[in-house]
């Protein structure tokens, strides 16, 4: 039986919790008060609740015949994840760790924000909580996911640009990180993927299960069985451990994991740290696979993709590599573009650049397969946000 | 005995409070480390705290992140810190020198054969500011084995289980952060700190330093009252990037002499 973290947050060698000291008794709060509520019949019920009538839960799952019969291989079907209100898997882990807030009595939340998603989902709750809420952005992402910071602004959200580093999503990550030092006693991090110190990669996995919980039931509705392989993308990893973990115990279910190879793993030019190599490392609280130099010093990631452009991942996802439970591969900018059009043409939908690395792995492994396997793709968001960048590789002015 | 046991126990004689200026190795650049850390000496300091430069100082503020990353313009890694502790050693048989920063650079090289480098050049303790006592045990484990001391925070958010914790696995000294913040933030509560170090000492027997957020000769003089030892980071680092190549020596002399003076009138 599969069954971690332990009780220090430990993922066989990864995960753990390493945090500045300031920190660690919020880090430990959270902890205790998460291990009460997670079981509790009352919390239970109003995160259902949310997710029903808030986000519109259950999300379908769609037969994409058109792009399936392109291909000539195996059936893709896509788990909607885009369709959620807010337009990803974000609001999930958004909305059970605000329902969390609210019971710890925190008026105040903060959040860092890659592709704006994360950013988004957290301005939604905490309007739809009463709470004040601060999102941190790198400067880059602000600008190629503009669209975003509108709609954070909009909710009422105050987002700060971060201009250290590599102004990306791991210097967001580091700022928010500064804010909740400083504000600790009245401040709740909703934190958006499933890294960091523990509690935060169980708790966030468990939020999202509710995506491989549903589709577990979804996929024999539709064709009488499981799905040969589950593909989801992996930024930090949180929509794919919500999809892979309900089915780590189901045999003959493969579950691949895509990461941003950005200009190609061999380049260097990437966001794939399992893909590549990496060495283990410390970052944001967490023992990971982690992209660093020979004196472990954290390099600049590339990644077309904001959400996926980070330079560690998620603890369960290093084991579940170490162990071969999962399989890691990484798709190029170039591929997902050219996913993110098949989709656009043939079906009437538009992904997300994220969720666009995951449909390009499953485009290319369908043709190898025959006509009765099926391959469910996590979509884990929509592509509105992603109209810019989508138009300057196009090199189109909007 | 350690260098800094001993250092503590010099200064308990003569009633005095330790000195513990903060640099970041490598800023603004390498050449400029040794001779700074010469000029902290001889301006009054016990004990120096020298930064290891990394990419994503979490829990420092601008002004030490800027230091950093002037340090990492020039590839400082951890490999030419060493170097540096060496060549100060070289003409400084005993000033302690604490090695702080964050893991992962200790991480890549490895912590046994990091251990066993730094205590063959002469460092004495290690702070790690993301590896708190629950993950430290097989790492500190290495450095023990080498006679280093690791040197642990402790915060106003601590609890005193965790207090009990630290006093335990700490030599040394041991850092209290005196505010819930980044390094180089606003104004410390001296009244806080006054209540808080009486209830510390019923389970630390270690000096316990005291910094974050000591900005002058007068809040270095307030805080020097109610502890063993002043750590001063954020100011001095900023005193370096206000200088030039030529004055930065002297510049912090300066500034090191007046924090000096302060806390001798303790
Ligand atoms: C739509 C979408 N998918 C995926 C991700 C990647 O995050 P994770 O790996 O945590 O699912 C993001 C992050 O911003 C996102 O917005």
């Amino acid at each position: 039986m599969y069954n971690y973290p332990d009780s220090k947050g430990h993922f066989g060698p990864y995960g753990g919790i390493y945090m500045a000291e300031t920190l660690m008794p919020a880090v430990e709060e959270l902890r205790r008060q998460y291990e009460h509520f997670r079981d509790d019949p009352e919390f239970k019920a109003e995160f259902a609740h949310e997710l029903k009538y808030y986000v519109g839960r259950p999300s379908p799952i769609y037969h994409a015949k058109r792009l399936s019969e392109h291909f000539g291989g195996a059936q893709i079907y896509l788990k909607r994840e885009d369709l959620n209100h807010t337009g990803a898997h974000k609001i999930n882990n958004a909305i059970g760790q605000a329902l969390l807030a609210k019971r710890m009595g925190k008026k105040r939340v903060i959040a860092e924000t890659g592709a704006g998603m994360h950013g988004v989902a957290t301005a939604t709750v905490a309007a739809r909580f009463g709470m004040e809420c601060v999102v941190y952005m790198g400067a880059e992402d602000v600008q190629r996911q503009a669209p975003n910071v509108f709609r954070m602004k909009l909710l009422g959200a105050t987002v700060i640009p971060v201009e250290s580093g590599s102004r990306t999503l791991k210097d967001a990550c580091n700022e928010a990180i500064r804010d909740w030092v400083t504000n600790v006693e009245t401040t709740f991090y909703i934190f958006g993927t499933a890294a960091g110190p523990h509690p935060y990669p169980m708790l966030v996995r468990d939020f999202q299960c509710v995506i491989g919980n549903e589709a577990k039931v979804q996929m024999p509705e539709l064709i009488g069985r499981q799905p040969d392989a589950v593909i989801a993308c992996v930024g930090g990893g949180s929509n794919a451990i919500g999809i892979f973990h309900p089915y780590i115990d189901v045999p003959n279910v493969k579950l691949i994991g895509v990461e941003a190879g950005g200009h190609g793993i061999e380049s260097g030019s990437h966001a794939a740290p399992l893909t590549g190599n990496a060495k283990v490392g410390v970052l944001h609280g967490n023992k990971v696979y982690l992209m660093q130099d020979e004196n472990g010093q954290i390099i600049e990631t590339h990644s077309i993709s904001a959400g996926l452009d980070y330079p560690g991942v998620g603890p369960e996802h290093c084991l579940l590599k170490d162990i071969h439970r999962a399989e890691y591969v990484a798709i190029n900018d170039d591929e997902a573009i050219d996913a993110f059009d098949a989709l656009c043409r043939f079906e009437g939908i538009i992904p997300a650049l994220e969720s666009s690395h995951a449909l390009a792995h499953a485009m290319k492994i369908a043709p190898t397969m025959g006509k009765d396997k099926a391959l469910l793709v996590n979509l884990s968001g929509r592509g509105d946000k992603d109209m810019n960048t989508v138009a300057k590789i196009k090199g189109i002015t909007l | 005995m350690s260098r800094i046991q001993a250092a503590f126990e010099k200064l308990k004689v003569q009633q005095r409070r330790a000195l513990i200026p903060f640099v970041t190795a490598g800023d603004p650049n390498p050449q400029v480390t040794v001779p700074l850390m010469h000029g902290l000496v001889e301006a009054g300091a016990d004990v120096i705290e020298l930064g290891v430069p990394f990419s994503d100082p979490m829990a420092d503020g601008p002004t030490i992140q800027r230091a950093s990353e002037r340090a990492l313009k020039h590839n400082v890694s951890l490999r030419d810190v060493l170097g540096m502790v060496a060549e100060f050693r070289k003409t400084n048989a005993s000033t302690p020198v604490v090695l702080m920063g964050y893991g992962n650079p200790i991480e890549a090289m490895g912590w046994e054969t990091f251990a066993k480098s730094a205590a063959a050049v002469g460092v004495d303790g290690v702070l790690t500011v993301d590896f708190p006592p629950e993950e430290s045990h097989e790492a500190f484990a290495h450095l023990e084995a080498h006679g280093l001391d690791p040197i642990f925070l402790l915060a106003p958010t601590t609890s005193d289980e965790r207090i009990a914790e630290v006093a335990k696995l700490a030599r040394g000294y041991v850092y209290y952060v005196s505010l819930k913040g980044v390094t180089g933030a606003g104004h410390l509560d001296l009244d806080a700190i006054a209540e808080k170090l009486p209830h510390l000492r019923k389970y630390i027997s270690l000096p316990i330093g005291v910094g974050f957020g000591i900005r002058d000769a007068e809040t270095a003089l307030a805080v020097a009252k109610l502890c063993d030892g002043v750590v001063v980071g954020s100011r001095i680092v900023q005193e370096v990037e206000n200088s030039t190549e030529q004055d930065v020596v002297a510049n912090v002399g300066k500034l090191v002499k007046e924090l000096r003076q302060a806390i001798d009138k303790a």
